[in-house]
């Protein structure tokens, strides 16, 4: 019978039909009691009033289809009566309608949909106390991960011959030789835009020939290294996460460790070498790309020509801060590369707790690049760099 | 209700010259089942042979190359969008591992359906959702946990009780009983069995339990050399002749299963003799 319900056909309109004048109530249901009228078998049902009688009929005998939302409201009008201590009866056109009403009846069980909210202020005190928790245990996990990488590189220094090419080799690709155009273009739009910008303010003092020194400083110092490890961070350091913690939720990791592999050999080393020698490179390129720009952005905007431009970088002893660039992207490397390959260490099994470290692999090694790059600042300055 | 007499039902899903192509490997090739009304059908075949193919291909998750692919009677390629959504009333899948929506609750999965097809009352909806998860099996407590918090057999039973929310005559089971334990799978057969006899369900069962095998299904196809090479009820298949029906039918395993079978249907028979 519920086959029909699916050539499309529409419904028909189901109807409750009361009989009060006997000794018995009655109730004739008629039409189809599916779930497409649900709105009017609620009303229907809800129209019910037990009256003078003590025994009621529910008689299906005129209904056309009946689903299990139907046979609920009966159901329901069943429930009403019983309260009222009127005693139900059915009469039934077909077995198949006797045992969804059953079935229906059988199932009733009140239960909650949502968990019990808790107090705003327990879960607040509740949720400071999870993070407090969090942040030490985190804090000792990433210490003990640490000390497991330094002795892992160090082995790896006295037996060269363990070392694994092939992982590193595809990492050195992966992480630095795929992020060129996107470092270079960047780069070189930003360099275009530290001259655009800073020559309009330095013609204010007629300097506009200082963009060059700028874009340089700029670049050499600060916002190579910077752009290069913010790309990195967002390429790669969220790909470590994902890629090693999909290993830990599809049990790899383990199955590494069973066949006496060491998962920081094979996941982590190899990320962490490639990421510390691809971007000082990057950070290299970064800062030709930024000159690049800078240099034709003068050249549009100023008529600097390239001869000048290239003059002037000469007269300025920029090797110095070439230097505190690289130095500074070796660390940058360090720290974007040990939290991809942590966070991806600590996933747990889940598929939020996945997304939730990849985000916040990405989010801890930008903060951490900038702190970084803040504590670099002030410790050349004091060194009189 | 003896297993004989579902055997006449009109055909609910009718499948002719299925072929479907993943670059060069072609999956099925000319494939023809017919599914009828009331039955439980039990889909074998080895792995990779294309059962969850054929499923997707059947509910429209998977576009076939070629093949015309009749649910009640309507070809499901010649259907718009509305239509088709429609259609999709008309059955519930439980997938394989129940893929119960984990930002939701059991109660709330259950829930989706109503929402997305229906406008009905709240307190409607909260009794719907409670009746078909006792309907399932599971206890009231079940309801207002989050998916990552049940057990595997629980979560089947929660992807049954949202696969049957709005009372859809078709169900597609893929591998409902894997990964569970004897007792829970043997619990879920059961469930199955009384649903389909109480809401009249036709069952489309894609099985490696062989268990399962013997007790729920009415019919059995085996999906082989990329057609179904062979449909019939147990007894049928366990003398057909083909390689592999008689290999998976007749081996170690299946006899196992077999005698399983035949014992408990000779305590039955002494029970209610
Ligand atoms: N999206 C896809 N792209 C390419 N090939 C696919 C795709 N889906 C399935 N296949 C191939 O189709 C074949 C059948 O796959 P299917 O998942 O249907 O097997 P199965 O019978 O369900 O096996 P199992 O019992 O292991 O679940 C396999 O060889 C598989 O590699
Ligand atoms: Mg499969």
């Amino acid at each position: 019978m519920a086959t029909r319900a699916m050539t499309g056909e529409r419904p028909e309109e189901p109807r409750l039909e009361i009989d009060a004048a006997g000794a018995r109530l009655r109730l004739l249901a008629r039409g189809d009691w599916v779930i497409d009228s649900a709105d009017r078998l609620e009303r229907l049902a809800g129209a019910v009033r037990p009256l003078t009688q003590t025994r009621a009929e529910i008689d299906l005998a005129g209904l056309r289809r009946l689903d299990t939302v139907g046979a609920w409201l009966l159901y329901r009008i069943e429930r009403a009566l019983a309260a009222a201590d009127i005693a139900v009866d059915y009469h039934y056109r077909t077995d198949t309608q006797r045992r969804i009403v059953e079935q229906v009846r059988a199932s009733d069980s009140a239960c909650a949909i949502e968990p019990p909210e808790e107090h705003i202020l327990l879960t607040l005190i509740e949720d400071i106390g999870v993070a407090t928790v969090r942040i030490v245990t985190d804090f000792g996990a990433l210490l003990a991960f640490l000390g497991n990488v330094f002795l892992r590189i160090g082995r790896s220094i006295l037996h060269p011959s363990r070392i694994r090419l092939t992982p590193l080799v595809h990492q050195i690709e992966v992480v630095g030789f795929r992020a060129i155009p996107i470092v270079g273009l960047l780069s070189f739009l930003i360099g275009a835009v530290v001259v655009n910008q800073g020559a309009v303010q330095l013609r204010k003092f007629g300097a506009e020939i200082l963009v060059t020194d700028l874009v340089s400083f700029g670049f050499l110092r600060e916002l190579g290294g910077f752009l290069a490890a913010i790309i990195l961070a967002g390429r790669s350091g969220s790909a470590f996460a994902a890629e090693i913690g999909s290993m830990v939720m599809r049990e790899e990791v383990d199955a590494l460790k069973t066949l006496g592999i060491n998962p920081i050999d094979v996941l982590v080393l190899p990320r962490l070498v490639a990421m510390v020698l691809v971007l000082p490179l990057l950070t290299f390129f970064s800062d030709i790309m930024g000159l690049l720009g800078g240099a034709i952005m003068a050249w549009l905007q100023l008529g600097l020509t390239v001869d000048q431009f290239i003059n002037r970088l000469a007269e300025m002893s920029l090797l110095r801060e070439l230097y505190i660039g690289l130095i500074k992207s070796l660390f940058f490397a360090g720290v974007i590369a040990i939290s991809g390959c942590f966070q991806g260490m600590t996933v747990e099994g889940t598929a939020e707790s996945l997304g939730r470290n990849t985000t916040a692999a990405v989010v801890e090694s930008i903060f951490l690049v900038i702190v970084l790059d803040a504590f670099f600042a002030v410790f050349f300055t004091t060194i009189g760099w | 209700m003896g297993k004989g007499d579902r055997q006449s039902g009109e055909a609910v899903i009718r499948v002719r010259g299925l072929v479907n192509r993943f670059g060069a490997q072609t999956v099925h090739d000319g494939l023809d089942l017919d599914l009828h009304a009331g039955e439980i059908l039990g889909v074998v075949g080895g792995s990779g042979s294309g059962k969850s193919v054929l499923l997707k291909s059947i509910i429209g998750l998977n576009r076939p190359a070629a093949g015309r692919i009749e649910i009640f009677g309507r070809d499901q390629a010649q259907l718009s969008d509305a239509e088709a959504k429609a259609a999709r009333r008309s059955w519930g899948v439980l997938f394989q591992e129940g893929a119960l929506f984990s930002s939701l609750t059991v109660a709330q999965n259950v829930q989706v359906p109503l929402r997305e097809y229906f406008s009905l009352s709240q307190e409607l909806m909260d009794e719907i959702a409670a009746y078909k998860i006792a309907m399932v099996g599971l206890d009231a407590d079940a309801a207002p946990k989050y998916p990552a918090a049940l057990s595997g057999g629980m979560k089947r039973r929660a992807g049954l009780a949202r696969a049957l929310a709005l009372d859809p005559p078709l169900v597609f089971l893929d591998e409902p009983t894997a990964g569970l334990d004897p007792i829970s799978a043997a619990a879920f057969d059961q469930l199955i069995m009384g649903l389909r006899d109480t809401l009249g369900l036709t069952v489309f069962l894609v099985t490696h339990d062989l268990d399962s095998l013997f007790t729920v299904c009415d019919r059995i196809a085996v999906l082989a050399d990329r057609k179904i090479v062979t449909t019939g009820t147990i007894d049928e298949l366990l003398h057909c002749d083909h390689p592999w029906v008689k290999e998976y039918f007749r081996g170690p395993r299946s006899r196992a299963a077999l005698a399983a079978r035949t014992a408990q249907a000779g305590q039955n028979g002494r029970r209610e003799g």
